[in-house]
């Protein structure tokens, strides 16, 4: 974590070239401070923070909801907002366990759980950008339907797999770096080239910063819209998979439960503005760390689980405050 | 008070409003204005679009507080100005053309909405539905104050609102442009109301482009241009030849110099409009633009122009009409086939609908033909967008610190040229520029001005709405004038002579053709 610490605060001394880099590097990293100022504190309370091992371990804790994030993100930067996640990530690690118990078959669990993912993200697409229903209760409805079918799905029981063929996703590591870790680094390396070298991350930027002038300009901007919701989709998917593996099962009823409020925090943590069109996928990276530092630092810190709730929301809450503050002071002139 | 100051006061107009001047930072809206209204009469406020109608109703209702100088008198007694309580409470009443009334609420809660009768700290319902009910019965109408606004036609919301105005007790109500969205038997309706009104004393002052109106109405008719004020007529001289004339103004700007290119029948059709309607305001639109013409389509606020350039570029649904393109016929239902067709649409609103004001000036200029840039993999040739934003910067002059800042920060006229820029990138052969200079400094102006005018000796068809007539009368080789949601007629250069405002204007307003 030390040594991240100074690589970090290294590009921020870089970009203070000229005052709007700087601007335009705390816009980007506007949480970074709030970041190292926890792990700086929580080092003061109990020295065990900043070790290699509860790096691993808080990097690791945070990989599902940063990958959920990641997709959160795609989704909030067009202005909308996808409550299913937590759903699709229960419906797709129960599809993940089932097909691994299929002998022989086993490793398509993890593809099965991505195109279930997929699959339900891209109905969600339909019913937000061709039948123009708000967001907000489309995928309200699939959080709701989601869970029922990931239920259906174990006929409401735990399914197990003692044997995972794709155990090693959840457990095992790669030259000391646990998979988890490694995945969702390479989902926000792959988010961060979809949305800032793609035209359809442009696109995607400009539908959120203003949707009835990117139609006019000629962006098609129900796939626009359809593909986010498939990207958060997908990503849930993987992340069902991801959880499958670290548990050896699933359970359509506990698992996920609440998971996508964890990650609109962490996009919103992040710097994304909730009206779209402003934010960065390294943005929500730092949030979802900042939310895995919270969890982690207050148990080390013997911090009660009630009170970890509050201290929860209530960085939540002056993380928004202080983003209304930033696009109130800086976005216009 | 001694007896000649009674005698004063009474023959005192119930409302002055002497020498008032508004300015917003460097923009002059209203210049020494003067206006006053007796008990018992309609004074007409007529005026060209942006001549400063509604900015002094504005200063009249408190929303804004004139320059110092001016004052308004109510009865004789200065009014405390930009107020809008004291405005109200002094008598004073608005009825905007947007109407504000809360339609899931009842015809007796809009009524009293902020001024509700209370019996121990609680709403009085049956007092307020009583009394609500008793002042539209006065007005004559058939709906019961029960009623949900929702389930009201259009004629009788704005009957809702003249009756807010009367719970307030007033005695000077401002209607702007009541007619607009009326039938004509409504209209009757409130014209009946109007009558009322004036017999109970209530002086009313009407802003309206209908010649009609004005005749059938008027008691006096007062006319403002540029933010000034021009003359009033009393009733026995109102006129509409006249009235036209004090509303135009006969001045052009020096750089409205353009030569007309002569109405050419050999010159192909570029696009051919027929029978475009939207089931709503439009009726029935059809004409012709030519190959390297600027056809201006002119009107007022409200007259369909805007609608009928959203149509044509698949912008809204049509319910009928169709588009032929150079004698081809083709069909348009989204902004993105009208471009890969060839024609293109400049918003009039360009922070609303034009610009993403977040993002760099290079995407918004790119922001059109970004398909263009798609390497292998979707991934965006970054060099060539901003090869083809810096070469848009320098032809369009765009005076911007770099491609990398948001469009957000440049000025007004920058960012129309910004607009104008990514439209010419999807290399158009007909151009909709809908209000090209709306909000645009001067210089910025004729650069657009020439921008148009080359574009035209180009062969590009060009179909430019603009309210400003002397900007019709200097770019246009020919205009249609739009009333009502429906084509009122041409107007036409004849040789040596330039477009006539006071033709326009006729057509706009419809007033009879001399």
């Amino acid at each position: 974590m030390t040594e991240r610490a100074i690589g970090m605060t290294g590009t921020v001394a870089q970009t203070s070239v000229g005052s709007r880099r700087l601007r335009t590097a705390f816009t980007a990293l506007g949480m970074l401070p709030v970041l190292l100022l926890l792990a700086a504190a929580f080092q003061l309370i109990n020295p065990r923070f900043l070790t290699g091992t509860n790096f691993l371990i808080v990097t690791q804790q945070s990989s599902i909801n940063i990958v959920l994030a990641a997709g959160m993100t795609f989704v909030i930067l067009t202005g909308g907002i996808d409550l299913s996640v937590g759903s699709i990530l229960a419906a797709s690690a129960m599809t993940a366990v089932l097909v691994s118990l299929i002998p022989e078959w086993g490793m398509l669990g993890v593809l099965a759980a991505v195109l279930v993912g997929l699959g339900f993200g891209f109905i969600n697409g339909l019913f937000v950008a061709y039948l123009r229903l708000p967001p907000f209760i489309v995928t309200l409805g699939s959080l709701t339907a989601v869970r029922g079918v990931a239920r259906l799905l174990g006929n409401d029981t735990t399914v197990f797999n003692p044997d995972l063929p794709f155990a090693d996703i959840g457990n095992g590591s790669f030259f000391g770096i646990p998979w988890l870790v490694i995945i969702a680094l390479t989902v926000v390396i792959l988010s961060w080239l979809v949305l800032k070298c793609t035209v359809l991350g442009t696109w995607i930027y400009a539908v959120g910063g203003n949707v009835e002038a990117a139609r006019l300009t000629g962006i098609k901007v129900p796939l626009v819209l359809i593909f986010v919701y498939c990207v958060s989709g997908l990503l849930a998917g993987l992340g069902g998979a991801m959880s499958a593996a670290r548990l050896y099962a699933a359970n359509g009823l506990q698992l996920g439960q609440s998971y996508e409020l964890d990650a609109i925090a962490a996009v919103i943590l992040g710097g994304t503005s909730f009206v779209g069109g402003i934010g960065s996928i390294w943005g929500t990276l730092i949030g979802g760390l900042i939310i895995a530092v919270l969890s982690n630092g207050l148990i080390l810190a013997g911090v009660s689980d009630i009170w970890q709730y509050i201290i929860k929301g209530l960085v939540i809450v002056i993380a928004v405050a202080l983003d209304r503050y930033r696009l109130q002071g800086g976005a216009r002139t | 008070m001694n007896a000649t100051a009674e005698i004063a006061v009474r023959r005192r107009p119930v409302l002055e409003m002497r020498h008032i001047s508004k300015t917003f930072g460097a923009i002059r809206a209203l210049q020494d204005v003067s206006l006053d209204a007796h008990a018992g009469e309609l004074h007409a406020l007529m005026g060209e679009n942006g001549a400063g109608k509604s900015t002094l109703m504005k200063v009249l209702s408190g929303a804004y507080r004139p320059d110092p100088g001016g004052e308004i008198l109510i009865d004789g007694t200065p009014l405390a100005t930009g107020n809008p309580i004291t405005s109200r409470t002094q008598g004073i009443s608005v009825i905007y053309q947007e109407l504000s009334l809360a339609p899931n609420l009842t015809v007796a809660q809009n009524i009293f909405l902020g001024n509700e009768p209370r019996r121990f700290g609680v709403v009085d319902r049956d007092r307020r539905d009583r009394r609500a009910q008793e002042i539209i019965e006065r007005l004559g109408v058939s709906f019961s104050a029960r009623d949900l606004v929702s389930s009201l036609s259009l004629g009788e919301r704005q009957l809702v609102e003249i009756a807010r105005a009367l719970s307030t007790s007033a005695r000077i109500i401002v209607m702007d442009e009541p007619t607009t969205s009326l039938t004509s038997r409504e209209t009757d309706r409130l014209f009946e109301v109007i009558a009322t009104l004036k017999l109970q004393g209530i002086a009313i002052i009407y802003i309206s482009h209908r010649m009609e109106e004005v005749y059938r109405l008027a008691d006096r008719a007062s006319v403002l241009r540029d933010s000034g004020y021009v003359g009033t007529l009393d009733r026995t001289d109102l006129n509409a030849s006249r009235l036209v004339s004090m509303m135009v103004g006969r001045e052009l700007s020096a750089f409205y110099k353009k030569d007309h290119r002569p109405p050419d029948a050999a010159r192909a059709v570029a696009l051919s409009v027929r029978g475009m309607s939207d089931g709503n305001l439009l009726k029935d639109c059809s004409f012709d633009l030519h190959k390297g013409e600027v056809l201006a389509l002119a009107g007022l606020v409200g007259s369909g122009r805007t609608e009928l350039a959203r149509l044509i570029f698949g912008a809204d649904r049509r319910i009928a009409g169709t588009l032929q393109l150079d004698g081809k016929p083709i069909t348009i239902g989204s902004p993105r086939e009208a471009l890969d067709a060839g024609i293109a649409y400049l918003t009039e609103d360009r922070k609303e609908l034009g610009l993403f004001l977040d993002m760099r000036v290079s995407d918004n200029i790119n922001m059109g033909v970004l398909a263009r840039d798609a390497r292998p993999g979707g991934f965006r040739d970054f060099a060539a967008g901003e090869r083809r934003a810096a070469n848009a910067i320098t032809n369009l002059s765009i005076r911007t610190a770099s491609t990398r800042v948001n469009a957000g920060s440049l000025s007004g006229g920058n960012q129309q040229k910004v607009l104008l820029a990514r439209l010419l990138e999807t290399e158009p052969r007909v151009i909709i520029l809908d209000e090209p200079t709306r909000g645009v400094d001067v210089g910025a102006k004729s650069e657009i001005y020439r921008l148009i005018d080359s574009l035209a000796n180009r062969g590009v068809a060009i179909l430019m709405i603009s309210s400003e007539l002397p900007e019709v009368v200097g770019i246009a080789d020919r205009v249609l004038v739009m009333r009502d949601g429906a084509i009122a007629g041409e107007v036409t250069a004849s040789a040596g002579e330039p477009l006539s405002q006071e033709a326009i204007m006729e057509l706009a307003t419809g007033a009879p053709q001399r």
